[in-house]
């Protein structure tokens, strides 16, 4: 497929125009917007299924490659291609698409066009970014998926949501910057190429390779978000709708941790592990810190929000183990943690549908007035804390193990989650649903209509299959994982 | 003694652009009231014939006439090209806005049109009295423009201020000018250059003339900490003058610029390089932080071009066709983002009513998504998001600099950028997220509506397209060097 259709262009541009047309639509016919929306994510999801059956596992190099030239004053190209890293995260991205716009169908009454538009063009930017092979076409579709977010948190979120927006763009908007003069002196460096592969081959002292690390670093960690910097996350989750906190959830943090694998580790191989043990300490305190912050909470969102912090710890820690074990397992994280988060954050939605309030103390036996929910919900609590059988538990395993082989610490504070984790999941589990009904409103709710129990049982089915038989996501990623930590073993000097 | 007629071809457009001065306001003065609109029909036509001709001499070689005064570039056609078209969209903007202010008049356009000949001859100057010719005609044209609403004490203070800052300016720009003489004995910049080359002239003098120069250019460009005038300027004058100050003659300060510093005292460029850093430095950090403070759109954009202008002073820190040509793309894209900005300003005032309050931006989704949206997309260009054309104009810029050396530089640039994002996310803000105060309908003509859509598409589509732009600056730039 090296020169044939271009289907990553299609992958990327599809769901933009598709939004552009939803957009233009306006509020006329509300109704015709919603279905147009979703022929739009749906079409979206099923042109990458080719991008998974056509990958070819026993390559490490890229694939589907697109290459033309953008605009020659300063050698940058159009330039795109996947490998076994952003090929799952393109699926996953293309995949919630649908459903966030099936879960805000009846929810979204104001501005539906806008708020579908929103969401169909940031899935085609954020396959952008995990496409890119370009530093500044990258850094373009980085940007512009803050756009869309910005005015759905904004809009559509709740009471705070102005703060919550305006702190969202900035921490994000300060990390992209210092990344985008990394790539110029990085562009400076290889003699004026932007071409993110040219870059993993280029040699770079050990001075200049620890301020690049580090103006990456920020960039990435503010988007994981790793601890210190994650205090924008609560808050925007918090604010956003369920929509925006889905995708937030299962894919914006993802770019963080996908920055990490194709910037970080290839182009700076001495300084990451100069410096991982900032970034391995930093981890484990998202892990085990975070996770007692989250014990304390609530507000149901804040919790899965720093549920979620911690949960991406396990990603940052499983980077810099550097180890097979370690990469594959913060991958397959990655992909569990979209999963689950997102299904964690439309079970939340569902109940602010019927009660709209997101405090746990105003929830209490809920399975009595809806059993079919509580026993999504459960399976999702369950997953989160890492129970064998589900996606959550391979991911945490193959760090935990990861760490066991570098350092039996790391093992044991990264395995304190399973504790942590457990205690704030079942908790949360168990005062919302089980119980004497508390509150009298709870009297009233309905169990979900078909239109949720689809969204849920989707994800339920997939949170399942990954966790009984992640083969076929880690094959599709071997021989690339293989290949990069054979790269970073080498040294740049 | 022989008289030789010298060749009229390169400047063609001036001598076709006054003549249909003349002809506008004398067949101003006999139309009535009702029929002044064909003053405005008359000026973009003329606009219209000027782009023309300018298209018809454009070549790539250099062509001195008057005696050398005079010069016929791909750079100055490049910019004239690109300032008609500015200068049509600022009348087609305004037209509604004046007629309810009572100032559609042939003042208007005549005074635009001296303006615009002002700003053909700076960028066609080769000698350094024609190059004062040129930045006189447009500033004293500009002067009387922030006057014309005579009773609003606000515009005539801004225009008495205007006035006295600029003709200090020109005093200090004179000074200089006239040490340069006394140093080299030419105004001709070409020879200027030889003879700083020859090395022949006393250096102590250059400097002291190159400083009081480029105070005269700080202040014409208002960079700080010569940048008083913009603010009370931008927000005085009416929206429509506003718009006109800042947008074309930002096109004909760069080429002001170039061939002043770049074409005539290239040679110093150590010299002046030191010096810009330091007002574009201060011209970011300024414009920056106190654009937070405002609450006048007006002067917040005021203090936003301050602190482009600091963007645009970075393309020339750099030195070198890269440096240079990444100014003059980071010039266009600011002035077709002028251009929008105010542009949507003035679509949302009314008769008796100036939308100058930020507030007054409150809930424009609700009132019309699509003006919304362009100044969304106006102001995340602004901010330096991509895929809008204001982030590849910093690349550019950054580029350059990081070219010459100056990292730091960018460093600062990049952080003050981050800053200035805070304040154009605000409009933002306010357009997306707060309820509107007032809901009546924005009136506006279909005109109108195609000009700020294919305004707003092409701050996108440059921007995802900048190789055309990007190309056609660096080969003004190497044409002409």
């Amino acid at each position: 497929m090296l020169f044939g259709f271009p289907l990553l262009s299609l992958i990327i541009w599809l769901p933009i125009v598709s939004g552009l047309i939803v957009f233009l639509m306006s509020d006329r016919n509300t109704q015709a917007v919603r279905w147009v929306a979703l022929a739009g994510s749906v079409a979206g999801f099923l042109v990458t299924l080719p991008l998974y059956s056509g990958f070819d596992t026993s390559m490490g190099s890229m694939q589907f490659i697109e290459r033309n030239v953008w605009f020659e004053r300063l050698n940058v190209y159009y330039y795109l291609g996947v490998d076994g890293i952003s090929m799952p995260l393109i699926l996953l991205n293309s995949f919630t698409t649908p459903l966030v716009v099936i879960a805000g169908w009846e929810v979204i009454r104001e501005k539906v066009s806008q708020y579908m538009g929103a969401f169909l063009i940031m899935s085609g930017v954020l396959n952008g970014v995990f496409a890119s092979l370009d530093a500044i076409l990258f850094y373009s579709f980085w940007e512009a998926s803050l756009v869309p977010m910005f005015i759905i948190i904004g809009v559509w979120g709740g009471p705070n949501r102005i703060y919550a927006a305006l702190k969202f763009f900035l921490y994000t908007f300060l990390g992209s910057l210092l990344m985008l003069v990394a790539l110029i002196y990085l562009y400076q460096a290889s003699g004026g190429s932007f071409s993110i592969l040219d870059y993993h081959h280029l040699p770079i002292p050990m001075a200049a390779q620890i301020l690049i690390f580090i103006g990456f670093m920020v960039a990435f960690a503010v988007k994981v978000p790793m601890w210190p910097v994650h205090t924008w996350l609560p808050d925007a989750h918090v604010e956003a709708p369920t929509g925006g906190s889905v995708v937030l959830a299962a894919i914006l943090l993802k770019l963080g941790g996908y920055g990490f694998l194709r910037f970080s580790l290839p182009i700076t191989p001495d300084a990451s592990h100069e410096l991982s043990w900032i970034l391995i300490a930093l981890s484990l305190i998202a892990i085990v810190y975070i996770g007692i912050v989250a014990l304390m909470q609530r507000d149901m969102k804040k919790l899965i929000a720093y549920s979620s912090v911690s949960h991406m710890g396990f990603v940052t820690l499983g980077f810099f183990l550097f180890n097979p074990i370690g990469i594959e397992g913060a991958m397959v994280q990655m992909i569990s943690h979209g999963f689950i988060s997102g299904a964690l954050f439309l079970c939340v939605g569902v109940l602010y549908d019927r009660l709209h309030t997101r405090m746990i103390a105003d929830y209490g036996g809920v399975v009595n007035k809806m059993p079919v929910f509580a026993a999504l919900f459960m399976l999702f609590a369950m997953a989160n804390s890492g129970l064998p059988g589900t996606s959550g538990f391979v991911g945490e395993f193959m760090v935990i193990m990861g760490s066991m082989e570098v350092n039996f610490w790391y093992a044991f504070f990264a395995a304190l989650t399973l504790i942590l984790g457990a205690s704030y999941s079942l908790w949360l589990y168990k005062k919302v649903v089980f119980g004497a009904v508390a509150n009298p409103n709870v009297e009233g709710m309905k169990d979900i209509s078909a239109r949720e129990f689809l969204v849920l049982a989707i994800l339920a089915v997939a949170v399942l299959a990954l966790g009984i038989y992640p083969l076929p996501l880690t094959e599709v990623m071997h021989v690339t994982v293989d290949n990069l930590l054979e790269h970073v073993a080498r040294t740049k000097l | 003694m022989d008289f030789l007629l010298p060749d009229f071809t390169p400047a063609y457009p001036e001598i076709f652009l006054l003549f249909m001065i003349c002809v506008i306001m004398l067949a101003d003065l006999f139309v009535g009231e009702k029929n002044r609109l064909l003053s405005f029909y008359l000026s973009l036509l003329t606009l219209a014939g000027c782009s023309f001709i300018t298209y018809d001499i454009y070549s790539t070689e250099v062509r001195y006439t008057f005696s050398g005064m005079f010069v016929g570039d791909a750079m100055s056609d490049t910019l004239k090209l690109m300032i008609y078209p500015t200068v049509a969209a600022v009348l087609i903007y305004s037209r509604a806005y004046i007629s309810l202010r009572g100032l559609l008049k042939g003042e208007f356009f005549s005074l635009t049109l001296f303006a615009t000949l002002g700003m053909m001859v700076m960028v066609s100057a080769s000698h350094l009295i024609t190059l004062y010719l040129g930045i006189e005609l447009l500033s004293l044209s500009l002067y009387a423009m922030v006057a014309l609403q005579r009773e609003s004490a606000v515009a005539t203070e801004a225009a008495i201020k205007f006035f006295v800052l600029g003709a200090l300016a020109s005093g200090f720009l004179l000074y200089g000018m006239s040490m340069l003489y006394g140093a080299t004995g030419t105004l001709h910049i070409s020879e200027l250059t030889k003879s700083i080359q020859q090395g022949t002239a006393d250096h102590d003098i250059f400097i002291i003339g190159l400083v009081f120069v480029v105070a005269g250019i700080s202040f014409k460009l208002s960079a700080v900490p010569f940048h008083m005038w913009a603010p009370d300027v931008y927000e005085g004058a009416p929206t429509a003058v506003t718009l006109f100050i800042g947008s074309a003659p930002k096109l004909a300060a760069f080429g002001f610029v170039m061939r002043l510093l770049v074409e005539g005292l290239g040679e110093l460029a150590t010299d002046w390089q030191g010096m810009l850093v330091l007002l574009s430095v201060a011209s970011m950090a300024v414009g920056n932080f106190v654009a937070i403070a405002q609450l006048n759109i007006k002067r917040m954009l005021a203090y936003s071009t301050i602190s482009h202008i600091g963007f645009v002073l970075l393309g020339f820190i750099a030195i070198g066709e890269n440096g240079y040509s990444s100014a003059m793309f980071y010039v266009i894209a600011y002035v077709l983002m002028t251009l929008g900005a105010f542009g949507i300003i003035m679509l949302l005032s009314r008769e008796g009513f100036e939308a100058d309050k930020i507030s007054d931006f409150k809930g424009l989704n609700q009132r019309s998504p699509w003006l919304a949206f362009m100044m969304l997309l106006i102001m995340f260009s602004m901010a330096g998001v991509p895929p809008m054309i204001g982030f590849y104009a910093k690349l550019a810029v950054f580029q350059a600099v990081l070219e010459a050396g100056y990292v730091w530089l960018v460093v600062v640039a990049v952080i003050l950028a981050l800053i200035g994002a805070f304040y154009y996310l605000r409009i933002v803000k306010f357009i997306y997220f707060d309820a509107p105060e007032d809901t009546r309908p924005i009136l506006f003509k279909p005109d109108v509506r195609i000009l700020i859509s294919t305004n707003g598409l092409a701050i996108v589509l440059l921007g995802m397209f900048p190789q055309a732009l990007m190309g056609l600056s660096l080969s003004a730039i190497q044409n002409s060097m």
